[in-house]
């Protein structure tokens, strides 16, 4: 494990991954106007992992549902490795979630009706992938996870940590450039939570994927992410460095 | 997508939940079933009347007739046509002329005379008429026994189920039913007829050119060779020949004729050879004096009955009247073209119905399955992915019901056709095919079932479609 990557500083040289310029997400709820994100602008380096905090409410996982692309701004602009998502068309923003992101979710968000292998190489055939190159996409995606058995079986016959594992190989089949989490370890207990986090921290440094992780635990995200982003209202209210403790011991229970 | 891969994913969310879908494809089936059904019996009643309609000739055969002839089968206009007397003559030559025409098949001599039968040295007197070969293949042989004739000139007779009842002494008095056809020809097939007639003979006038002794050829001498202006002489013979009884048929093959139609039937060709006096030709002795036949009617058959209006057009214009049966097809042909829109629409009602069945499955399968179009979308399926998906799916289901509502429909109709005939057998009638499915119908209800199904998914896929997935992904 080489804590290269890890070291490079947030104002990095290198070109930006993501780069947002007062950044709003207002939507009306009844009567009242809420500014899920209001006026944030920040960048991001490629090859990063950066922790975005806050409390519920804070905009967090509305901020990060813009720079999936599964929402559009109310103003403002978000670009993601050049391309500016407020300019994409449905379509467009499809293709781009399909090849430039991979997403994580605390609920995993498996699809019940399929087994493993089918959930992990659902993106490939959206991509319209050859059926036995998906298998072998597939099958290699798991293995990076750690999961080798039980493919066939659904997703309610695996544990947690399997599932998680699932949706990461899910999110990680397209090779993105960007691997965006919500609270991935939210619904796991603390040590298939570590396994996780490990791996998403391996696609960091191995594929060199940039990392925006969601999460209201800010020790987890001291231990992983080197740079903290602190929302409250909708706004950045804090952005710094971090030297992320669990470099050194990577399966370690911490 | 890949269209395999949507087919798969379609097939896999149709099985998930199993017995909705189910109910909804067997909803589809009923719709088309009932469809096919109905078509079917459509169609079959159709073709059922048009068959029986071409093998009792009423519907290919034109009669023509002399406007001389003063007994009229049709209603035309006399008004503007020449005079009766000035009408040309129904002869051979007019007849080769018709047979020349385009679309017929055959013009033949329409030989008819009442004479007497005798049987069991027992006298009958009744019409009798000269019938072509080809006539064969005409309904009312169709229930004919014992054999048609073995030839065109042999000395054979087919009787009328009522004369045969007749010669046997066992005509049905009023009320009662009839013997059974096999009852009547059993004794009668094979027996001896004897038929006297009156030949007609033309002795050449003195000063004519005519060798003495030769053989009486009127047709062919070709018609109107001689000068009308000289007297012909006609000697009647009476003549008798034995008839070997051949057939019972029992329904009427000249049903169309009313009171002329014959109870006994010759072979056409024998019957000209006999060159029995008719009364037509005791009528036109002015114009055909030169002692060539004329005819009383020509039957003309022709090749397809779309075209029997041209043809009896040309005729008329030779200066003969014409009978056909066209105007009483046409009527009936407009009347089953109403009949199968009814039931189509019936058919259709069915269908419709099913059709909101594929709405409210597809839109109920996206209330359940909102998170998973969320999680698709959220991974990368575009809004046509998503959308192409509930199509596949209606269309999966849409195909399903139209392939087992066409078995379905086909096995109703199956079923009514088996029931029907075994109540016309009750009723001691043939069996009857009244039901057809022609491949087109099964394609068309298949492929209607497909396009009603995609009609009803457009909704529910759109919808699907336009969802927005952060609110998707949040529902839970």
């Amino acid at each position: 494990m080489s804590p290269v990557p890890t070291q490079t500083p947030p104002e990095a040289t290198m070109a930006p991954a993501i780069c947002a310029q007062d950044l709003r997400r207002h939507y009306r709820m009844g009567e009242s106007l809420i500014r899920a994100v209001d006026g944030v602008s920040l960048q991001v380096a490629a090859g990063e992992f950066v922790a975005l905090l806050g409390t519920s409410g804070s905009g967090k996982s509305s901020l990060l549902n813009l720079l999936a692309g599964l929402d559009r701004p109310t103003s403002g602009s978000v670009q993601v490795n050049g391309r500016d998502l407020a300019g994409l068309t449905r379509q467009e923003l499809s293709k781009y979630r399909l090849h430039a992101v991979g997403m994580v979710f605390q609920s995993f968000n498996l699809i019940p009706s399929m087994s493993v292998l089918e959930n992990v190489e659902l993106p490939l055939r959206f991509a319209e992938v050859d059926r036995d190159k998906r298998d072998a996409l597939a099958r290699e995606a798991l293995q990076r996870v750690g999961l080798v058995g039980r493919i066939r079986h659904r997703p309610s016959e695996l544990s947690g940590g399997e599932q998680q594992r699932t949706a990461l190989a899910r999110a990680l089949i397209n090779r993105p450039k960007l691997l965006l989490a919500d609270e991935p370890t939210g619904n796991l207990d603390s040590r298939t939570g570590t396994e996780i986090m490990s791996l998403i921290r391996e696609c960091n440094q191995d594929l060199g994927s940039t990392v925006v992780m969601v999460t209201h635990e800010r020790p987890l995200a001291e231990r992983y992410a080197v740079r903290l982003i602190f929302l409250a209202d909708g706004k950045l209210v804090d952005d710094r460095a971090n030297q992320p403790t669990a470099v050194a011991s990577v399966e370690g229970p911490a | 997508m890949k269209a395999l891969d949507l087919t798969e994913l379609a097939l896999r969310n149709l099985r998930e939940s199993v017995l909705r879908n189910s109910l909804t494809t067997v909803g589809i089936s009923v719709g088309v079933a009932s469809l096919v059904a109905m078509l079917s019996l459509g169609i079959g009643l159709q073709q059922l009347a048009n068959r029986r309609l071409v093998k009792s000739g009423l519907f290919d055969t034109v009669v023509v007739t002399s406007r001389r002839d003063l007994r009229n089968f049709g209603d035309d206009d006399q008004s503007n046509k020449p005079s009766p007397a000035e009408s040309p003559v129904l002869d051979e030559a007019t007849r080769l002329k018709i047979a020349d025409l385009p679309n017929v098949i055959e013009a033949y001599p329409d030989i008819r005379f009442i004479t007497s039968l005798t049987y069991d040295d027992k006298p009958h007197l009744t019409m009798v008429a000269g019938i072509p070969q080809s006539a064969k293949l005409n309904e009312a042989f169709e229930s004919l026994q014992g054999s048609f004739f073995s030839s065109d000139e042999a000395s054979e007779a087919i009787l009328q189920k009522s004369f045969a009842a007749e010669l046997l002494g066992k005509t049905p008095k009023a009320g009662t039913d009839e013997p059974p056809i096999a009852e009547l020809s059993k004794p009668l097939v094979g027996r001896e007829l004897i038929m006297r007639y009156a030949e007609r003979i033309p002795v050449p006038a003195p000063g004519t050119q005519a060798a003495p002794g030769s053989p009486p050829e009127q047709p062919a001498q070709g018609g109107t060779s001689a000068s009308p202006t000289e007297s012909t002489t006609y000697s009647i013979r009476s003549k008798e020949i034995k008839l070997r009884v051949v057939g019972v048929t029992d329904l009427d093959p000249e049903s169309m004729r009313g009171a002329l139609r014959a109870r006994v039937m010759l072979p056409l060709k024998l019957v000209q050879s006999l060159h029995v006096a008719q009364p037509a030709a005791m009528r036109d002795t002015t114009q055909a004096a030169s002692g060539a036949a004329t005819y009383s009617a020509i039957s003309v058959k022709v090749r397809n009955p779309a075209r029997m209006q041209t043809v009896e057009d040309a005729i008329k214009k030779m200066g003969y009247n014409t009978f056909s049966m066209l105007d009483a097809t046409r009527s009936l042909r407009r009347f089953f073209a109403v009949l199968d829109m009814f039931l189509g629409i019936f058919g259709s009602l069915a269908l419709a119905v099913a059709s909101i069945g594929i709405v409210n499955t597809l839109v109920m399968a996206i209330l359940e399955r909102r998170r998973e179009i969320g999680i698709m979308k959220a991974i990368g399926a575009s809004d046509e992915d998503v959308q192409r998906l509930f199509f596949a799916e209606a269309c999966v289901m849409g195909a399903f019901g139209g392939v087992f509502g066409v078995a379905l429909g086909w096995t109703i109709g199956r079923v009514i056709n088996v029931a029907t005939n075994i109540y016309l057998k009750r009723q001691g009638l043939q069996p009857e095919q009244i039901w057809f499915v022609p491949w087109w119908l099964v394609g068309g209800a298949i492929a209607f079932a497909i396009i009603v199904s995609l009609f009803s998914g457009l909704y529910p896929a759109r919808r699907a479609a336009r969802l927005d997935p952060v609110q998707a992904l949040r529902y839970e």
